[in-house]
């Protein structure tokens, strides 16, 4: 080979790099062996906890829920897992198909319609959205309820900072839900969208139809954020005239994997298409009148509009969105209805037997799978997760941190993965735990 | 007919069992506002697992990918993905691993993140690296949202970012999403930026350049120490895309040219699979002077622990939920310790080697406008074939029958007809010499019958595909036809 290149020697393919530069030696470790690297890395993920001895109530979107074998199955399969993006659609009719039923599917549980091929995560998607309604509407303030998931409200902050959108954040009523009055106060004409989460991130239901009176009567777009399971029970928010609709997928059959990857969903109405960021596969015909599927739509994009471009949005979650299209079919109408009603009868159960315990308290009851429990007086988030730990559970998350409004407190969730025996345990040790702090009625 | 799932749906099917609610139940509308209890089935495919698992096995057979043939698409780096990653990657203990947990119940993961960054910063010759972005485009928005943020708290009012004409359209897409109005500098006759214009162009304005080096022509811009210079000088900082790392890694680092950001590309450089269009990942190196811009968290270790660093003065914030798409970046940090230093300098080599070889074997029968060593990639143009008749995207089509992926096509935008080849360092001598026969087959087969070129693709699950009408009609969401 390097005869026909007319070389001696590989280095001196790398003559144009100026010698002040070259020669550098690197401080990472020396090879490893496969079998030397399976046995460091078995070793790395024991200092993890074990994590399938604990029963675990942490949600806060991102759920443990069961993933179907066949996910991983279909998802190893090299034809998808080392397949680039279907820029040359006749030999990725494979990869264009998946995501036009992913489409088809983001649809349905959003009643929108038009869905894109993903987007990295929720956050990201809820903060595209509002850059595209600012786009559509021309106009430079948003409103965003802080219900909305915490993690989501900081990653629109930052996306909007540069161009200089300005966030006016609406608080939570007594009832845990974005505060109507207030919203009614600070909406105007100015206002580009009002983005809530259904059911918010403290696991309550909004007043969807309200918001939307009060969004549109001001000619602001209304962005919803949703749980894709929850719309086995409420109603998807098309319905409820939602203009922008996005979310975590997560729960459609990904991991957890310490919060990545999952993926974002966006779907919106078919007049705002053109203003939509990231791909999109369309169905069309070959040439001999088959049908097929390729991406379209894309001079919104990138690498044909550059600085003109809708996003800057290349790569996507692809891979997790098959995952989702697998874990839809695989539910189907019923099973989704199902699964929601699990979730939502469950957590109502267990909220009802943790608000009996002395000390304990359910401050909102409006919720769909999520609820706050509050801890007794002078027992703080960490102590009782150190004291309920003895039990190996993980009682939830901790909310303190971004809502000083409500102290002392846990947000838990709960999955079809949580079974009654589980509920149980965990109903058992708070009662444990409430006698021992020695705690009456 | 590629059927869809939801045509394979029968009524009252269904794939799997879900337990009983197991607890008293509550009527739902006793929470729920009746009004927006959902009573009715939403749109969904009904099916057995076998009919689902066929299904997408189905698809799974239309697509091309690494294992079944040649894939040198350009800039895209499609290199072997290692079996041992995707094992590693699956560790019960590191795919149900909450986000929200304590530190103390995740320090194996947070040890990975934090050699990873410490790699990658060597790797790159940053001092301090988030793992965040998802993506190289979300890497670069990252990138440039520092530059702004650093900007303004200078003070200064800089509003121009440059791109080369070379450049990946997401590099002013990026820039523009940060506020950024863009100016292009032309490339000169060597396919690198232009000095002198470079020179004129530069001045108080101007916040920073977008590199990639190697460039997407694959040439190393050897001015790379001059340009640092006149940006510097005038106070702008310097961006390197990381989309061409692979050509360079162990040899140089983007640092020592000049670069104050990075981003990397895990699923081009350090062999994470590209899953059909992601999930990737795109970690962010920068100098000591911008490390307190970084989006929160970052991984630091205390000297006991592994911790979640939120402590960066000047953070422009989180840019994703969490800490980054941890489940691609344990393969990234997999892949660094099986190659170790040695392997990876060897890596960039030996992709360097094979470029040149396909461009010396190539350039016979197709046009290269820039006849120069290449680094890991190089563009030919299909003008001459052309003017046979035959364009750049027929060639594509064509190279689809013979189970070789085409190579990027019409990018960069410089060249006409372009054809921009990477073949990686995966990929043995046997088969680069089979693409070179059959690039210099279908080249001889458009001297001879061009009609018969033009006739591909041929042996694909479907035939060439009527883009246009996608883009007029869009269907973009499949209804049946009794709704």
């Amino acid at each position: 080979m390097m005869k026909t290149i007319g070389i001696s020697s590989q280095e001196e393919l790398f003559n144009q790099i100026p010698e002040a530069i070259k020669n550098i030696t690197l401080r990472i470790p020396e090879a490893h062996s496969e079998f030397e690297l399976e046995k460091k890395l078995i070793e790395l993920a024991k200092k993890n906890i074990e994590i399938g001895e604990y029963i675990s109530f942490m949600g806060a979107g991102y759920y443990n829920r069961y993933i179907p074998a066949i996910i991983d199955n279909v998802l190893s399969r090299c034809e998808f897992l080392t397949a680039y993006t279907p820029y040359q659609p006749e030999v990725s009719q494979g990869t264009l198909q998946a995501i036009y039923e992913f489409q088809t599917m983001i649809c349905s549980l959003t009643a929108m319609d038009v869905a894109n091929a993903s987007m990295y995560d929720g956050a990201t998607a809820t903060a595209e959205a509002a850059l595209m309604a600012s786009r559509i509407t021309k106009r430079d303030k948003v409103i965003v309820s802080r219900a909305v998931d915490p993690e989501t409200q900081q990653v629109l902050k930052t996306y909007l900072s540069a161009p200089e959108i300005e966030i006016i954040t609406i608080g939570l009523d007594d009832e845990g839900i974005t505060d109507i009055q207030k919203l009614e106060k600070e909406i105007n004409k100015e206002i580009a969208c009002v983005i809530i989460q259904m059911p918010n991130f403290l696991g309550n239901l909004e007043e969807v139809r309200k918001i939307e009176q009060i969004t549109h009567n001001a000619g602001a777009l209304y962005i919803t954020n949703i749980d894709p399971i929850s719309v086995g029970l409420i109603k998807p928010p098309g319905t409820y005239n939602a203009d922008i609709v996005v979310g975590e997928g997560q729960s459609l059959g990904c991991s957890l994997s310490y919060g990545g990857p999952g993926f974002g969903f966006m779907a919106t109405r078919q007049k705002y298409l053109r203003q939509m960021p990231g791909r999109i596969v369309g169905a069309t015909v070959d040439k001999t009148g088959e049908r097929a599927f390729t991406l379209t739509l894309q001079t919104r994009e990138q690498h044909i509009r550059r600085e003109k471009a809708t996003s800057n949005i290349c790569t996507n979650h692809s891979l997790n969105a098959l995952a989702a299209s697998i874990y839809l079919s695989m539910l189907g109408p019923a099973g989704l209805k199902e699964l929601a009603n699990i979730c939502f009868q469950r957590a109502h159960y267990l909220a009802s037997k943790i608000s009996e315990i002395p000390g304990f308290k359910v401050p909102y009851t409006n919720f769909f799978s999520n609820f706050i429990i509050t801890l007794p007086d002078g027992t703080t988030e960490e102590n009782f997760i150190r004291m309920i730990s003895e039990y190996k559970i993980l009682p939830g998350v901790t909310i303190s941190a971004y809502y000083d409004e409500i102290p002392n407190s846990l947000l838990v969730s709960v999955t079809e993965t949580n079974s009654e025996v589980e509920l149980f345990l965990f109903i058992n040790a708070i009662r444990e735990i409430s006698k021992q702090l020695e705690l009456e009625d | 007919m590629a059927r869809l799932i939801f045509e394979k749906s029968q009524k009252g099917r269904r794939g799997c069992l879900l337990p009983a609610t197991g607890v008293p139940e509550i009527d739902a509308d006793s929470i729920i506002d009746s009004s927006l209890v959902n009573e009715e089935d939403l749109y969904l495919p009904e099916a057995s697992e076998l009919t689902i698992s066929r299904h997408f096995i189905n698809l799974s057979q239309k697509n091309h990918f690494i294992e079944k043939g040649f894939y040198p698409l350009g800039s895209c780096t499609m290199k072997y993905n290692p079996k041992i990653n995707e094992r590693i990657a699956n560790f019960h203990n590191f795919t149900r691993l909450h986000p929200y947990l304590p530190i103390n119940c995740t320090q194996g993961s947070l040890e990975i993140m934090h050699d990873l960054q410490n790699y990658l910063a060597d790797i790159t010759g940053m001092d301090s690296i988030t793992l965040q972005p998802a993506a190289g485009s979300h890497g670069e928005l990252t990138g440039m949202l520092i530059v702004k943020a650093y900007f303004k708290n200078k003070g200064e009012k800089r509003t121009k970012v440059i791109v080369p004409d070379s450049a990946h359209g997401t590099n002013p897409a990026s820039a523009r999403m940060c506020g950024f109005d863009i100016i292009e500098v032309k490339s000169n006759q060597k396919g690198q930026v232009d000095i002198h214009t470079l020179k004129e162009m530069v001045n108080e304005d101007i916040a920073a350049i977008m590199l990639t080096n190697p460039n997407t022509l694959g040439f190393f811009e050897e001015d790379i120490l001059e340009i640092s210079d006149i940006l510097h000088n005038a106070g702008a900082l310097l961006y390197y895309d990381g989309a061409n790392l692979n050509a360079v890694m162990g040899l140089v680092r983007p640092g020592d040219m000049g670069f104050d950001i990075v981003h990397i590309n895990t699923h081009k450089t350090f062999s994470t699979p590209h899953g059909g269009g992601g999930p990737g990942a795109g970690p962010v190196g920068v100098k000591k002077f911008l490390e307190s811009y970084l989006p929160v968290p970052t991984i630091s270790f205390d000297g006991e622990k592994y911790c979640l660093n939120y402590n960066h003065l000047n953070t422009i914030g989180k840019v994703r939920s969490f800490y980054g798409n941890f489940g691609i970046l344990l393969r990234a940090y997999a892949y660094i310790l099986s190659m170790g230093k040695q392997g990876l300098k060897q890596a960039a080599m030996d992709a360097v080697l094979n470029a040149n070889y396909l461009k010396e074997k190539l350039k016979t029968a197709y046009h290269l406008p820039y006849d120069y060593q290449c680094m890991h990639e190089f563009v030919l143009s299909g003008d001459r074939q052309k003017e046979q008749g035959v364009n750049t995207m027929a060639i594509a089509k064509k190279l689809m029958d013979y189970d070789v992926h085409p190579p990027t096509v019409y990018f960069p935008l410089i060249v006409s007809e372009a054809l921009m080849i990477e073949p990686t360092e995966t990929e043995p001598k046997e088969v680069l010499d089979e693409f070179i026969e059959t690039m210099l087959g279908i080249a001889k087969e458009i001297e001879e019958n061009p009609e018969q070129v033009l006739s591909s693709p041929q042996k694909t699950p479907v035939k060439k595909i009527d883009e246009v009408l996608a883009a007029r009609k869009p269907d973009l969401c499949y209804k049946p036809d009794n709704t």
